[in-house]
């Protein structure tokens, strides 16, 4: 990537941010801490990395993305949105009686969502049957799916993650949010589930930790991984939680709440400034 | 009934699996029980088609769902505890509310496991998995039933749940027989009092129709091999000519067949109605006839609530 495309894809990211701000604040809950800690990566992938088509949102070997962690479904759908698969202003929509914007993703009803998620440890697997038949029927699509830290708690994600191994899913690439904060509190107070690195390592996973709000690195472990053959491939993403938001930033009790109107404010009036 | 051939209907889902393996685009799952589910058997023909994930039910049903996403129909098998009981949940969130091609054959349905007892009996799975909506639920009596059931299910654009049996059961259907999905199937008619039966009771509850036969009764039999949608006008047809019913069911008798005929008989036409099934109560160790004997899911006592249902009238 070129320094001006780094650029580009951090106003983007900006963007994308504002947007979560924007929808949770109108629907007046959601979680907005952990959808802000991904919204890096999120831009990274629909807007440079992955092979899809917002007029298309179906097409046949594209690319595709499973939001584990699907209750941050505001930047899976501000990410949309700004790439063109539906109007940003329907974010405003969000959680509403008569909105496509369901609390978390439904693939039947929202353009570009590839699979409904959310009950946290399901998505996971669901990404790895996608690899799968994309080996059965020698597709060269890849498949993208987000984690949560505390959803790493759910037996499934390790169920998963041998399932992934055994069947040598290279094709597979696990992104997990490192952002170190869960419901409860702390993730090594509520249940520690560290270390990642040397679990996934265990479980026969190529293993890339990065800063998950740096563009050039995160370019560089999404271009590792498709290097490595025969093993699937996590990636551990140190982030913050609440990222680009100073008073949401690494606290715990913006998990699940919206911001009221002069949160809202702040918190735009500070993502404002934040444009390069 | 000595004379007739006996066949376990898993033993119908697995040939119907290889024999439609040609026909249809699929692919099979299983949770280390290939052997028992025998979804060995298309495992051993179509290998390339075959995945074991491993005692993992919960994922296995969530990966069915991922390969279903993009366009195949997936079979995933169990033991009805494990499919319906275990992976509840996923089979819900991943398959149900995205409304996935995923057809769930789950074998070792009911108290007639046998011998393992009741951790692996399982006589809830038609109550979880009616309760999903937009569930087909099917519980094939015979092994003709059963094959027909499998490609009933790959034609059905959506989720279902079929349930086989570990016990070999008679087959009481000829090979011209027609399998329409949600449509119930009069075996016998009778004018007195109507027997709706499901799965292995099916057989069971043509004895009965012999038994009260015996005794001037003429009961009618009707067999409910899709639980869900279930057929209410062949029941509410057997409510109005016939003025009383039973169902029965390898199944508890709160959540299963007992309870969607009353649904249908309450809203539409109510009769007298007793239920035979396992009563609350969890399963235990015995061979099959000592179990089905144990629990009443007998002949005999079928026959017993028809006349105490006819009493009422």
């Amino acid at each position: 990537m070129t320094e001006a495309r780094i650029v580009e894809l951090k106003n983007k990211a900006n963007d994308i941010r504002i947007g979560i701000i924007d929808a949770t604040h109108a629907a007046k809950s959601g979680h907005p801490g952990g959808s802000l800690s991904i919204a890096d990566i999120m831009t990274y992938l629909y807007f440079e990395k992955m092979n899809i088509d917002p007029t298309n949102p179906k097409m046949a070997d594209r690319d595709r993305f499973v939001l584990s962690k699907g209750h941050t479904a505001p930047a899976l759908y501000s990410t949309l949105a700004h790439r063109g698969f539906f109007p940003v202003e329907d974010l405003l929509t969000l959680r509403k009686i008569d909105s496509y914007l369901q609390g978390h993703p439904d693939m039947n009803k929202i353009p570009g969502v590839d699979m409904s998620a959310g009950s946290l440890g399901l998505g996971i697997s669901s990404a790895c049957g996608m690899a799968l038949a994309g080996k059965i029927d020698g597709k060269d699509y890849r498949v993208y799916t987000m984690l949560g830290d505390g959803e790493s708690e759910e037996g499934q994600v390790w169920e998963a993650a041998m399932f992934a191994s055994h069947y040598k899913l290279d094709n597979l690439c696990v992104i997990l949010d490192l952002n170190g904060l869960q419901i409860d509190g702390p993730i090594t107070e509520v249940m520690n589930p560290m270390p990642h690195d040397k679990k996934f390592e265990a479980f026969g996973f190529h293993v890339i930790t990065i800063d998950g709000h740096n563009m050039e690195e995160i370019e560089a472990a999404f271009a590792e991984a498709e290097t490595v053959k025969g093993k699937p491939t996590a990636i551990i993403a140190k982030t913050v939680k609440g990222k680009g938001v100073s008073f949401m930033e690494n606290s715990v009790s913006w998990h699940g709440a919206a911001p009221n109107d002069e949160q809202h404010a702040a918190a735009i009036a500070e993502l404002k400034e934040r444009y390069i | 009934m000595a004379d007739v051939k006996k066949i376990a209907t898993r033993e119908a889902y697995g040939a119907a699996l290889c024999e439609f393996a040609p026909k249809y685009d699929f692919v099979v799952l299983d949770a280390d029980l290939a052997a028992a589910t025998k979804t060995g058997m298309f495992k051993k023909a179509y290998p390339e088609r075959f995945f074991d994930c491993g005692i993992a039910e919960g994922n296995m049903m969530s990966v069915a769902a991922g390969i279903a996403s993009t366009g195949k129909t997936v079979f995933a098998s169990s033991f009805a505890m494990f499919a319906a009981g275990r992976a509840f949940e996923q089979v819900r969130n991943s398959i149900g509310y995205p409304h996935l091609n995923v057809k769930i054959g789950a074998t070792h349905g009911g108290i007639s496991v046998g011998e393992d007892g009741a951790t692996h009996q399982c006589n809830e799975d038609f109550a979880t998995m009616r309760s999903i909506p937009e569930m087909v639920v099917i519980n094939p009596c015979d092994a003709v039933e059963a094959r027909a059931a499998v490609e009933a299910a790959i034609l059905h654009d959506g989720p279902v749940y079929m349930r086989f049996g570990r016990y070999a059961c008679p087959i009481l259907n000829g090979e011209d027989y027609k399998f329409e999905l949600g449509k119930g199937v009069c075996l016998a008619d009778g004018s007195d009092v109507t027997i709706v039966a499901t799965g292995l009771m099916v057989s069971i509850a043509l004895e009965a129709r012999e038994l009260l036969a015996k005794e001037g009764i003429s009961a009618r039999v009707v067999n409910i091999h899709t639980i869900k949608p279930i057929d209410k006008d062949i029941i509410v047809k057997a409510a109005l000519e016939t003025g009383a019913l039973v169902t029965a069911e390898e199944h508890n008798i709160y959540g299963g067949l007992g309870s969607a005929v009353a649904e249908v008989l309450v809203e539409n036409c109510p009769v007298p109605m007793a239920r035979v099934g396992v009563e609350d109560t969890f399963g235990r160790s015995g061979t099959v006839p000592a179990l089905l004997e144990y629990y009443g899911l007998t002949a005999e006592n079928m026959a017993k609530k028809a006349k105490e249902v006819i009493e009422r009238k």
